[in-house]
């Protein structure tokens, strides 16, 4: 369960998410749709405080994951956070390291020793991720020599192997040819099962083919939530139809 | 109009670029042109030989034999291959003690009877060995000139000697200095890198951008100091220091040389350190903090290696920088042309030698020439150095 209360974001003065109140239930798909520079993916990464990094970013408001506060608790650990919080990003960014390392790491860091629970998770996670039949013969050899499509579902699995229970996909397959787009499409409906997903995406029939809750962003502002069938068929506000008509973005 | 225009300015361009690059090649082959000199000569002082008995078996003696015969190490023939007989040297000095002044009237301004004398000396006594001027030099049946071995390659290289002005012949072996400056440019490495590696990190990860913006300056600062700055400061400071921490007779060691070398190699390798961490790509970092991992987890299994060719070039160029260097290293090392056994010697480095004995060779001397040889020696290894950067960061990031 992700919750956000009255959630504002100013990027120095520049106020960038403006009061955004939502909530996104368990074991979903919720996508957050919008022109660019509308805030969704600004929002997407409050979700495991990754705005942290850049300097002069100041946050009000709540954001609540699994009933915690993550802003505000100060018993949150934010590597914690970030683990339970898995991300997928909109470039696939691999490590410079082999294909069984790049999963291995998130296991690693978080103090995993033991060698053949990496081993038996690293498997795990790439069949999940639903490349296992095409990497299992080359495990030791860089994941920079993968396609593009692999690499990114290789950062899928490598996002998986420390079985976060969110995970946030930050445009995964704007940068992918249409095969491997659905073979992401295909993964996100899998992994619906066990994950609560948060997708950011510009493209409005993914949005509709993968999701089962939409949001739409506007300069900052959380325009509309509801059912993506409500969304695409039945707008309740204007602007969501407009937008989704393809009248601007 | 435009159209001249555009070609003066390119002919002005190509001009200044070719005076430039065939300056450069014009040195390197002027250096190397006077350094190839050395070898094949003989290292013995020009209008000076050296007579023995025509009896005498050994005709040719390298440079290393005729010091230790001349220091009297060697006292019998048989040491350089020729017969039982002891070794009885002459110096010019020594003809009074075998000959009456009435015998040598006229001998101060007489050259060729000086030199029937010594002749005629040798020619007596078998085990002698005279060094003298070859000038109006009269050879009698009994006598002969013994040759001296010229400076080969691996003489010069395998030399474990240096003393370029040495009567009757001068030692060139190169060993000492060549070890000392590696010994003292490695360890300065040794020491810069530590410190030089966490403050690239620190500058470039965890620092504050108005505390990087401070640092960066200073650092570049620290570049800035002309070498003799640090030589003075090596001297004053480091030398004693090194001198009361290891209790010894002198502070003048290699040990003191790598500190300053050190100290001197370090806004190299943080700025080019530096620069490598922080290209790496965002991207990189934000897909192992988005895992878990935290800042330090992430720069030390992500940053780092992503940096390490950078890293790598920071510190060869840093190891070029610390060989190359002159002063400084001059003034606080000891300058002792012997091999090194322990760092806490005195050291002589090649470019500390060129400097401290360039002044005193007499132009187009075998000593002159020797000294020309190192340079090229140190052109080389700083161009190994420089190639090796090229290759390493210039080659692909991808490992494993």
């Amino acid at each position: 369960m992700i919750e956000s209360k009255n959630l504002n974001l100013y990027y120095g003065q520049y106020h960038a998410l403006k009061d955004i109140s939502l909530s996104m239930p368990p074991k979903s798909v919720t996508a957050l749709i919008g022109p660019s520079g509308c805030g969704k993916s600004t929002f997407l990464r409050t979700l495991n405080r990754m705005n942290d990094l850049i300097p002069g970013v100041r946050i009000d408001g709540d954001v609540l994951i699994d009933g915690k506060d993550i802003y505000k608790d100060k018993k949150m650990d934010i590597d914690v956070l970030r683990k339970n919080v898995g991300m997928v990003f909109q470039k696939a960014n691999p490590f410079p390291k082999s294909i069984f390392e790049n999963v291995a790491y998130g296991l690693r860091v978080n103090g995993v020793r033991d060698e053949s629970f990496i081993k038996e998770r690293v498997e795990k996670s790439l069949k999940q991720a639903a490349l296992w039949g095409e990497v299992k013969d080359v495990l030791k050899k860089s994941a920079l020599a993968l396609s593009g499509g692999q690499q990114q579902r290789l950062c899928i699995a490598r996002a998986l192997a420390v079985e976060p229970h969110v995970l946030l996909m930050d445009e995964p397959a704007s940068a992918l040819d249409p095969i491997s787009t659905s073979k992401i499409e295909e993964l996100i409906h899998e992994l619906k099962r066990d994950f609560t997903i948060a997708i950011v995406t510009h493209n409005m029939q993914q949005a509709a083919r993968v999701s089962d809750y939409t949001a739409f962003f506007y300069l900052g502002e959380l325009v509309e939530l509801d059912e993506t069938k409500a969304i695409f068929i039945n707008p309740k506000k204007e602007q969501t139809q407009n937008y989704i008509t393809g009248r601007f973005g | 109009m435009k159209k001249i225009f555009e070609k003066a300015a390119h002919a002005v361009l190509f001009t200044s670029s070719t005076v430039s690059i065939i300056t450069v090649l014009l040195i390197i082959l002027f250096l190397f042109r006077e350094g190839v000199g050395l070898f094949g000569k003989k290292p013995i002082e020009d209008g000076q030989v050296l007579l023995v008995n025509k009896l005498n078996p050994v005709s040719k003696l390298t440079s290393d034999e005729l010091k230790n015969i001349f220091d009297q190490e060697y006292t019998n023939w048989r040491k350089v291959g020729g017969t039982n007989d002891s070794i009885l040297l002459f110096r010019i000095d020594d003809i009074f003690n075998y000959y009456t002044e009435e015998e040598l009237a006229g001998i101060d301004t007489n050259i060729q009877l000086l030199n029937e004398k010594v002749s005629e000396l040798v020619g007596k006594q078998i085990g002698m060995v005279a060094f003298i001027s070859k000038t109006q030099l009269v050879l009698n049946n009994k006598v002969k000139i013994i040759e001296v071995e010229p400076v080969s390659v691996s003489g010069f290289f395998g030399g474990e000697l240096w003393f370029p002005t040495s009567q009757p012949a001068a030692q060139f072996g190169v060993l000492p200095l060549l070890l000392g400056t590696l010994w003292v440019s490695l360890l300065a490495i040794l020491i810069a890198l530590p410190f030089g590696l966490a403050t690239a990190v620190y500058m470039a990860e965890i620092a504050r951008p108005s505390v990087r913006s401070m640092l960066k300056p200073v650092v570049e600062l620290l570049a800035g100091i002309p070498s003799v700055v640090y030589g003075f400061f090596g001297l004053i400071v480091i030398v004693p220091l090194v001198q009361q921490l290891f209790n010894l007779p002198v502070g003048e060691t290699g040990l003191a040389g790598s500190i300053v070398l050190a100290i001197m190699a370090l806004p190299t390798i943080i700025t080019v350190a530096e620069d490598s961490i922080r290209n790496t790509p965002r991207s990189m970092k934000e897909a192992s903090l988005a895992l878990g991992a935290t800042h330090w987890q992430t720069i030390y299994r992500v940053i780092i290696p992503y940096a390490s060719s950078g890293i790598t070039a920071a510190v060869i160029l840093g190891i070029g920088r610390a060989i190359g260097e002159t002063m400084a290293v001059l003034m606080v090392t000891g300058n002792a042309a012997i091999i090194p056994h322990t760092i806490l010697q005195p050291m002589r480095t090649i470019p500390a030698t060129i400097a401290a004995e360039l002044g005193e060779a007499a132009k187009g001397g075998m000593h002159y020439k020797a000294l020309f040889a190192l340079g090229c020696i140190l052109f080389l290894i700083t161009m190994l150095v420089n190639i090796t950067v090229e290759f390493i960061s210039g080659g692909k990031r991808i490992k494993r």
